[in-house]
């Protein structure tokens, strides 16, 4: 297994355990690139502590730099490294154990339950994670 | 290493290989346990596709079919963009145990590179990111 892809998601996860981090990177999501000083009338901390967090977040690869009007240094989200993290994610929910016990509840004819139980359940923790 | 390449599950099931077989691969089977409505063609390169009621599709593409020892798929990385081409590969092991049957399913590939892990790779080492990639994209490349 590469090696790298784990310490790509283990930067995903230490970026988003900081309250801060995820704001910063919630608000880049939502309202596409921004500068520190745009992250800073957003948001309720100083533009210094945005810039100490910026810095970090372009470091681990969750954030590029790029030139922006009046030649500020403007911040995008790099989507890459959030994709490897559901990579783990997709992974730790996938529901082998729910969908085997729905197919052994079907082989042995136990699955003879009314229509609506079987709706209900889809997708809601009782059967198969959907892909 | 944390990082979960596959999910491997056994389970003794009290019915026949046989019986095992027709639930996993015929479309009144995986309608009965997996999805809420299923189609399949059952044959290497085959489509399949299963439908939850609440909004969900998965499309699944049969990669093996060795009656009634191996059904495998590849289906998307769930969570990832639609045009993700990265899959994982889902196999189905049938073997007689007494009177039933011994069903595993392991489901490999979660750890793949993503593309521009692979580009940064290659660039970094010529002997290439080929050999350090899982068995999927091995077995991906010989289809």
């Amino acid at each position: 297994m590469p090696p790298e892809i784990e310490a790509i998601a283990e930067q995903v996860f230490i970026a988003l355990a900081d309250p801060t981090r995820r704001a910063i990177l919630a608000s880049l999501a939502s309202g596409g690139p921004a500068t520190a000083t745009d992250l800073a009338g957003q948001l309720p901390i100083t533009r210094q502590a945005i810039a100490k967090h910026l810095a970090l977040l372009a470091e681990a690869g969750l954030v590029t730099a790029e030139a922006g009007e009046r030649r500020r240094v403007r911040y995008r989200l790099r989507s890459a490294p959030m994709q490897v993290a559901q990579q783990f994610l997709a992974a730790l929910a996938r529901d082998w154990d729910g969908a085997l016990g729905a197919l052994q509840d079907h082989l042995d004819q136990r699955a003879e339950r009314p229509v609506t139980t079987k709706l209900g359940n889809a997708g809601a923790g009782g059967g198969p994670s959907p892909p | 290493m944390a990082f979960p390449d596959r999910i491997v599950r056994t389970v003794e099931v009290a019915h026949p290989p046989a019986k095992v077989w027709a639930a996993l691969t015929t479309a009144d089977g995986l309608s009965a346990w997996f999805g809420n409505e299923a189609t399949i063609d059952l044959r290497p390169g085959g489509s399949a596709r299963l439908t939850w009621t609440n909004g969900f599709t998965a499309e699944l593409r049969v990669e093996r079919v060795e009656e009634p020892m191996t059904f495998g798929f590849t289906w998307h990385i769930y969570g990832l963009p639609e045009d993700d081409p990265r899959r994982t590969y889902v196999e189905f092991t049938l073997e007689p145990a007494g009177a039933g049957t011994r069903l595993k399913v392991v489901e490999s590939g979660f750890a793949q590179l993503p593309e521009d892990a692979h580009r940064k790779a290659y660039d970094g080492n010529t002997d290439g990111w080929a050999s350090e990639l899982g068995e999927l994209v091995a077995y991906l490349d010989a289809a």
